[in-house]
C-alpha cells in the first residue's frame, strides 16, 4: 500500500442488483479517505419531455406511466394532477377518494415489492428473493400474498397492475360499483394482518447505525398522510431552522436541477442544500397523521411516537436509511386500512370524470410516488397541446443524499479495514437498496470503478 | 438461519433476464405472478436477473428473456453477446418487439430533443433510434404488449420447457372483446378504438373499461387499417389526431402497417 505512483483501479461488479433500472458507482479513494462517491446513472436517456410536446392534453398520462413499470400510477397521478392544475378543475369527492384508493393499491404492491424481494434479502444474507422463500418461505409468501392483494386493487381500479388503462384526466374511464369493491373487502382484511406481520417481523432485523444528513421534503396535508396531494414541506437537517413549506407552482425555483458529466439523471438540490424525499422524509413530516393502528405499529417497530414530539422536535424523525423498511412496513398497514375506509364509505359517483376542458397555461402537480415526490408540470397552448413539460422524479432528487451516504458509509467500512472490492460492493448495494431508488431508465451493468491513489 | 437446499435435479434450464432501454414494466410483469413465482423458480435456475436478484451468473443460458429497445452504441455490442449466449432468445414487451414508445425519436429530431431534457447535450451518448431486438439479432419469439401480458407470459415460459410452441393467438383485440362480451364502444358510443387493428393479449381491457383501445400490444396479424381510417375520422379524429393515436406505443410497428400494408415485426410463429 505504500506504492507512491497514484493508481488507477476499476472493478466491474456485476450488479448492483434489486433495484429498479441498473446503475454503476465511482468512488475515488485517496489514500484510505474516499473523495468522492458517485453514482454514476448512466441510463439511455429517454427523451418523455420531448416526446410529449405537441400530445393533446389528454395524453401524458398513459405516456408518462411508461417512464416506470414500478410505479407508474404515481406518473399518472402527477399528470393529471398538472394537467387539471393548468386547465382550473379540482377534482374530488368520490373521484378523488378513488384516486387515492388506486395509489394505496400501487403503494402496497410497490412497498412489498421493496421489502420483501429487494431489501429483506439484505438483512438475511441472501441474495434473492427465491434464497429467501427457502430460508424464510412463511415471510415470503406472506409478502407475495400482500402484494397480490396490492395488485388486485390496481387491477380493479385501473385495468391492470402495470401502466393501468383506466386512469384519465378529470377522473377515470369508469367507475366500479360498490359490489365490486366491496369483491376486495375480504383481501384487504387478511392484507391487514400480513401487514402487521410484515411491520413485526422487519422490526426484528438487524439495523446498523446510519444517518443521512440530508433536509427531509415530502408533501403534507393539513388532516391526513399526503399521498396524492399536498403542499412541498421542508424538514431542515439543521436543527436550527425551522420547518417550512412552499407553494408548488415555485417547486422548479427550489428544487433546481443541475445536470452533471457522470450521470443522465440530473442532480437536484433544494434550497441549495441535499434533500431526500421517500418514506423517511413522509414519516417525518407526517407521520403524527398516520392512523392510530399504523401508529401503534410504528411504535411497536421502534420508530417511535411522533404525537409526542415536543414542538416541531426531531426526537422521532428517523434518519437512518437501514430503517426505512419499517416505515415502508408501516405505510403498507397504512394504507391497507385506508383502502378499506374508503371502500366502506365509497359510493359510485354520478359520472366516472369531471370535463377537464383545455386551455393555455400551465400547470403543476405532485404526489407521493412509493420512493418520494413526483412533480409534473405542464405548459399548454389555446388548443391544449403540451408546449413544454418538465417532470421531477424522486430517484433524481435522492441522488445527491445516496451518494453522500454512500461516501461515508465506504469511510466508515475503510476505517474499519474493509477494503476489499467485495466488502465495498457489499456495503454500496445494501446502502442503495435503502433508498429504494428508482433508475426505470438505466440500462447498464453495475459497475462500482474505484480509483484509488496513494 | 438458513434451512439445508433440498436437492436439485441437476439440469433445470437456466433462464437469464435482461434489460435495455425500458420501464422494468415487462420483467416486473414476471415477479407479479406470484402464483407461479415458485414454479417458476423450481422449474428454472434464475442464472440472471438483475431487478430480482443479486446473482448474476455468466451464460450459457437455455432461455433468455429480453426487455428494452436497443438504443445505445454499447447496446448494440451488448445484445449480440447475450444473444450468442442463448440458446433460446424472447423479446418481451413493446420496447424490445417494435422499439417502444422510445422510438418516437426515430421520427424526430434527436440532437434537438437531447437539448430539450440536457443542458450539455454532450454528455450524453445515446443513438438517433430505438431499434427492436430483431433489427439486431434473430429472435426465436416475440411477446407483444406495453406490458406484457401475465397470462401470455406464463404460456411462453410453460411452452419453453415442454419444448412446444407458445399458443398465442395472432388475432385481434376485436376477438377477444367480442368474448368477452362487451358493448362495442366504436358501435355504441362512438369512441375510436384501435381493437381491430390490434393484436389480442391484453383481454380487450380499455373497451372492458369504457374507453377506445390505445394499441399497446401492436398491430395483429393481418388488420385493414386503411379501413379502420374513415372510422375513427366518422368519430371526430383529424388525421393528425389518428396519427398521434397509432404513434405512441408500437410507433414503429403500425407505421410499417401504414407503409406496407403490414406488421413490421418478424413474429408470425406466434400464431397458435
Ligand atoms: S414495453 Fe412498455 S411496459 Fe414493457 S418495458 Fe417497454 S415501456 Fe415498459
Ligand atoms: S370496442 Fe374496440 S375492440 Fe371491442 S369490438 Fe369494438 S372496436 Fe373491437
Amino acid at each position: 500500500m505504500s506504492d507512491p505512483t497514484p493508481r488507477y483501479q476499476e472493478l466491474r461488479i456485476p450488479s448492483l442488483a434489486r433495484v429498479e433500472g441498473e446503475t454503476a458507482l465511482h468512488l475515488r479513494i485517496h489514500d484510505g479517505t474516499v473523495t468522492e462517491a458517485r453514482l454514476k446513472i448512466y441510463e439511455p436517456p429517454r427523451f418523455f419531455e420531448a416526446f410529449l410536446r405537441g400530445r393533446a392534453h389528454t395524453e401524458p398520462p398513459d405516456l408518462t406511466s411508461r417512464i416506470c413499470g414500478i410505479c407508474p400510477v404515481a406518473y399518472q397521478m402527477s399528470a393529471c394532477r398538472a394537467i387539471e392544475d393548468a386547465c382550473g378543475v379540482v377534482v374530488d369527492g368520490q373521484l378523488a377518494a378513488l384516486r387515492r384508493l388506486l395509489y394505496c393499491g400501487e403503494w402496497i404492491e410497490s412497498q412489498t415489492l421493496h421489502i420483501h424481494m429487494l431489501h429483506a434479502p439484505d438483512f438475511l444474507g441472501e441474495d434473492d428473493v427465491i434464497g429467501l422463500s427457502r430460508s424464510h418461505p412463511e415471510h415470503v409468501k406472506r409478502g407475495l400474498r400482500l402484494k397480490q392483494t396490492g395488485n388486485a386493487v390496481v387491477e380493479l381500479l385501473g385495468g391492470r397492475a402495470i401502466h393501468p388503462v383506466n386512469v384519465r384526466v378529470g377522473g377515470f374511464h369508469r367507475a366500479p360499483t360498490r359490489a365490486e369493491l366491496r369483491l376486495l373487502e375480504e383481501r384487504l382484511r387478511t392484507a391487514l394482518d400480513d401487514a402487521w406481520d410484515t411491520v413485526r417481523w422487519v422490526a426484528g432485523f438487524e439495523f446498523p447505525d446510519a444517518e443521512c444528513d440530508a433536509d427531509l421534503l415530502a408533501l403534507a396535508e393539513e388532516d391526513t398522510y399526503a399521498i396524492e396531494s399536498g403542499l412541498p414541506t421542508v424538514l431542515p437537517y439543521d436543527e436550527t431552522l425551522p420547518p417550512y413549506s412552499f407553494p408548488l407552482r415555485d417547486f422548479t425555483d427550489r428544487v433546481a436541477e443541475e445536470q452533471v458529466s457522470h450521470s443522465t439523471a440530473l442532480h437536484s438540490r433544494l434550497d441549495g442544500r441535499r434533500h431526500l424525499t421517500g418514506s423517511l422524509a413522509r414519516w417525518a413530516v407526517s407521520g403524527h397523521l398516520l392512523s392510530p393502528l399504523a401508529l401503534e405499529a410504528a411504535r411497536e417497530a421502534g420508530l417511535g411516537d411522533p404525537l409526542s414530539r415536543a414542538g416541531v422536535g426531531r426526537a422521532e424523525v428517523c434518519r437512518n436509511p437501514y430503517r426505512s423498511i419499517l416505515v415502508r412496513a408501516v405505510e403498507v398497514l397504512y394504507a391497507v386500512e385506508e383502502a378499506l375506509r374508503i371502500i366502506a364509505e365509497y359510493e359510485r359517483p354520478a359520472s366516472p370524470y369531471v370535463e377537464v376542458p383545455a386551455r393555455a397555461g400551465i400547470g403543476h402537480g405532485a404526489t407521493e410516488a412509493p420512493r418520494g415526490l413526483l412533480y409534473h408540470r405542464y405548459a399548454f397552448d389555446g388548443g391544449g397541446r403540451v408546449t413544454d413539460a418538465r417532470i421531477v422524479p424522486p430517484t433524481a432528487q435522492n441522488q445527491g443524499a445516496i451518494e453522500e451516504d454512500l461516501r461515508r458509509l465506504v469511510q466508515a467500512g475503510l476505517d474499519r479495514g474493509e477494503g476489499s472490492e467485495a466488502e465495498l460492493t457489499r456495503l454500496c448495494e445494501r446502502a442503495v437498496r435503502n433508498h429504494d431508488p428508482c433508475i426505470s431508465c438505466s440500462a447498464h451493468f453495475l459497475e462500482l470503478d474505484i480509483e484509488r491513489t496513494h | 438461519m438458513s434451512t439445508p437446499t433440498p436437492p436439485q435435479p441437476p439440469a433445470r434450464p437456466r433462464l437469464g433476464v435482461f434489460k435495455f432501454a425500458s420501464c422494468d414494466g415487462c420483467q416486473l410483469t414476471l415477479l407479479d405472478c406470484e402464483d407461479e413465482l415458485l414454479g417458476i423458480a423450481a422449474e428454472l435456475e434464475v442464472a440472471h436477473f438483475l431487478e430480482a436478484s443479486s446473482e448474476a451468473a455468466p451464460g450459457p443460458y437455455d432461455l433468455v428473456l429480453v426487455e428494452g429497445s436497443v438504443s445505445t452504441p454499447e447496446h448494440v455490442e451488448r445484445i449480440r453477446r447475450i444473444r450468442a449466449d442463448a440458446r433460446h432468445l424472447v423479446t418481451i414487451g413493446a420496447c424490445a418487439t417494435a422499439g417502444g414508445v422510445q422510438a418516437l425519436r426515430n421520427y424526430a429530431d434527436v440532437e434537438g430533443y437531447l437539448a430539450t431534457v440536457y443542458a450539455r447535450p454532450d454528455y450524453i451518448e445515446t443513438l438517433a433510434t430505438s431499434t427492436p431486438v430483431s433489427a439486431h439479432v434473430p429472435v426465436d419469439f416475440e411477446l407483444r404488449g406495453c406490458p406484457i401480458d401475465r397470462g401470455q407470459l406464463v404460456e411462453v415460459i410453460t411452452a419453453f420447457l415442454a419444448g412446444r410452441k407458445p399458443a398465442i393467438p395472432n388475432h385481434s383485440v376485436c376477438f377477444a372483446c367480442k368474448r368477452r362480451g362487451n358493448v362495442c364502444v366504436t358501435v355504441a358510443h362512438g369512441t375510436p378504438c384501435l381493437g381491430p387493428v390490434t393484436h389480442a393479449g391484453c383481454g380487450a381491457l380499455c373497451p372492458t373499461y369504457g374507453r377506445g383501445c390505445y394499441g399497446c400490444f401492436g398491430p395483429a396479424g393481418t388488420t385493414n387499417l386503411p379501413a379502420l381510417v374513415p372510422l375513427m375520422q366518422r368519430d371526430g379524429m383529424s388525421e393528425e389526431d389518428i396519427g398521434r393515436f397509432l404513434h405512441t406505443f408500437n410507433v414503429t410497428a403500425f407505421t410499417a402497417v401504414e407503409e406496407q400494408g403490414q406488421p413490421g415485426v418478424t413474429d408470425d410463429e406466434g400464431s397458435g
